[in-house]
């Protein structure tokens, strides 16, 4: 187990208000990583800062085994390096196919011009049915996602993400608006993914991270309050003062 | 329910071979009707024109109806081809004329006297005889053409890279795009711009070389190349948005955020589209100003971009065969309009004269297809093409500015 990402004294302040303040964790390969805390911790920006959507205003943020620095990068070089991130509400293309919203996430060359001139393959083909197969959606491949349910949504954007074959893998709040079976399905996929790489999950609900049985960091008004095993981090007074307690 | 996706492009596009199929009964049709004399040689310009101009239209269909980028400048680079090309046949028309006048004398002429003939013709109505630096290549053909393509490649590549690298978009963009428009145009009605001011570039219709061939004659070779570019550019777009390249660009459309977090750049990707279609649009250009016979600065002014984008509208954005139909029929219904073709309406205390009320009645349309027809006239091939079952959408299809609005995506 190696260190994959080190974020650390990373701080932002927007208009005079401080959102992460000296924040520091670090996420290693393989880990399974919850990250829970009240509205307004920072867990989003937190996201936001890795992916490279907010630029922090002072600290360091560096990934891979060469200690690469993730500020300098845009947002798509970031995803490049390996970093996937699923969004709260799901953000997927809804006027296009199951199909071609798996084919433009599965991990290929990026530029136009490898695009342009790339006509499918059969491995690729493969590589689509068998995600769609994982995320229980082989039957809607031709189907326009925009037509899919809530939590269909939610699982073509964990499908999309299992096709970049990402190294670290965010996801902001998976379960929401699951059903209680989707939700063991997603908490199984998010444990088996875990398995090879590091998987940062973002949860409000304590019984889904319960489940995920994990690592679990607490953040409150920007910076880390408690680190450990859920049992540990739910005896921690602070933690039951600021989050638990209300 | 996967059923087998067709492996050859025309396979997977139909509307492509029935979109050519169209085109090639038009066009031998409009040449068969020419030669019995039932179209006259003036009207067939006129559809050769707007061959041109569809041309255009699907260009900036590519670029806003697909890529969500509501450019206000592809007539600019339209402009520009035009120029490029005119400069030549100018020049080379000039030579012919001069060379001519000049044969007659005991002593034969210099080439520099030739050469400060053809000045004295070309730049005698903004007072000057000197060639501007700008026209250095014109008495080329070759590298005038390679101008069409070059000099608004280069511009379109330097323009968009500082646009979209700024992440200028929606209608930031429209105006920045207006804006180089706008220069562009009033550079170019300058004197001292080169390009003869106000008084743009004329007698394009005569092509040196060919001096010996009818205009009747001409404006078929001109009609047959306008719609042989128009089924090329077709095609050429019809393949960039098929396959993961179109889906990547409708994606940039609906969302661009969320394009660059699976790892696409995004802003490159916008720069290809922006300037493989002010390319294709220079191209028409210089195949639309021959049959036009003159070429001034007001045809780039931004009024002729902002046409565009309300034929594209009118026709269905997002759907190529769309902006062919709404650039056909929404020019060829303005030239009968403002040509006096619509006979006015007397209403007894006021006579509509459509010459003044076309515009009126072109914005009401524009407004009105806008808002109750957003698939504009393709929608209604849709509608009798394919049998989707209606979507129930909530939103609309994106949250960026470009993206499908929700009544769009209903086909």
């Amino acid at each position: 187990m190696s260190t994959l990402l080190e974020v650390s004294g990373v701080s932002v302040t927007f208009d005079g208000f401080r959102a992460i303040n000296n924040l520091s964790i670090q996420i290693a390969e393989p880990e399974l990583r919850a990250v829970i805390g009240p509205n307004g911790a920072g867990k989003t920006t937190f996201m936001d800062i890795i992916t490279g959507k907010t630029r922090p205003d002072e600290g360091r943020v560096l990934w891979g085994d060469k200690g690469i620095s993730l500020l300098g990068l845009s947002e798509s070089d970031i995803a490049r390096q390996g970093i996937g991130r699923k969004f709260q509400k799901p953000t997927v293309f809804e006027a296009q196919t199951v199909r071609e919203n798996l084919a433009m996430a599965l991990r290929n060359p990026r530029g136009p011009f490898d695009v342009l001139f790339s006509r499918g393959s059969a491995k690729a083909d493969k590589g689509i049915s068998e995600i769609a197969e994982e995320i229980g959606l082989l039957d809607q491949l031709d189907r326009i996602s925009g037509e899919l349910s809530h939590g269909q949504k939610q699982w073509l954007e964990i499908g999309m993400l299992l096709a970049q074959d990402p190294r670290l893998l965010l996801v902001d709040e998976p379960a929401a608006g699951m059903t209680p079976s989707e939700r063991e399905h997603t908490t199984d996929l998010l444990v088996r993914a875990a398995k090879t790489r590091a998987v940062v999950v973002v949860e409000h609900d304590m019984e889904f991270v319960r489940r995920l049985n994990c690592k679990v960091t607490v953040l409150h008004e920007g910076s880390v309050l408690a680190e450990g095993s859920l049992a540990h981090v739910t005896a921690n007074q602070d933690v039951i003062d600021v989050y638990l307690g209300r | 329910m996967t059923r087998t996706v067709p492996k050859t492009f025309i396979g997977r596009n139909p509307s492509v071979l029935w979109f050519l199929l169209a085109l090639a009964i038009f066009t031998i049709g409009v040449t068969l009707m020419a030669q019995a004399g039932f179209v006259s040689t003036s009207f067939v310009k006129t559809l050769g024109k707007t061959l041109c101009l569809c041309l255009i239209a699907v260009a900036m269909d590519v670029v806003w109806g697909y890529c969500g980028i509501l450019s206000l400048g592809h007539f600019a680079f339209f402009g520009i081809g035009g120029y490029a090309v005119g400069m030549w046949l100018m020049y080379a028309r000039t030579e012919n004329i001069v060379a001519t006048s000049l044969s007659g004398r005991p002593i034969p002429p210099t080439e520099q006297e030739v050469i400060d003939a053809i000045g004295t013709q070309i730049f005698g109505v903004v007072g000057s005889s000197e060639f501007p630096l700008i026209w250095s290549f014109a008495d080329s053909l070759f590298l005038q053409l390679l101008a069409v393509v070059l000099v608004p490649g280069l511009l379109a590549l330097v323009f968009g890279w500082l646009a979209f690298r700024s992440r200028v978009t929606g209608v930031y963009l429209s105006i920045l795009t207006q804006a180089m428009t706008l220069a562009l145009s009033l550079y170019l009605f300058q004197n001292d711009s080169g390009l003869r001011g106000n008084n743009g570039l004329s007698g394009l219709q005569n092509i040196p070389g060919y001096e010996d061939v009818s205009q009747a004659s001409l404006s078929i070779a001109f009609f047959w190349a306008s719609a042989v570019a128009l089924a090329a550019g077709y095609v050429l777009f019809a393949w960039v948005i098929s396959g993961k390249m179109g889906s990547v660009i409708r994606a940039i459309r609906d969302n661009e955020a969320r394009v660059r977090f699976l790892g696409y750049h995004v802003e490159s990707y916008k720069l290809f589209v922006f300037t493989l279609t002010a390319v294709i649009s220079a191209l028409a250009g210089a195949l639309y100003y021959p049959q036009a016979g003159i070429i001034n600065p007001a045809e780039i002014a931004p009024i002729a971009s902002i046409y565009l984008a309300v034929w594209v509208a009118i026709g269905g954005r997002g759907r190529l065969y769309g902006a062919v139909i709404g650039a056909a029929f929404v020019s060829l219904l303005s030239s009968w309009f403002t040509g006096g073709g619509a006979p006015d309406i007397n209403l007894g205390f006021y006579v509509i004269r459509w010459t003044d009320w076309w515009l009126v009645l072109l914005g009401l349309s524009f407004v009105s297809v806008t808002l109750f027809f957003p698939k504009g006239i393709g929608g209604l091939f849709d509608m009798i093409v394919i049998n989707r079952p209606v979507t129930d959408r909530q939103g609309d299809y994106g949250p960026d500015k470009g993206a499908w609005r929700r009544e769009e995506g209903q086909e």
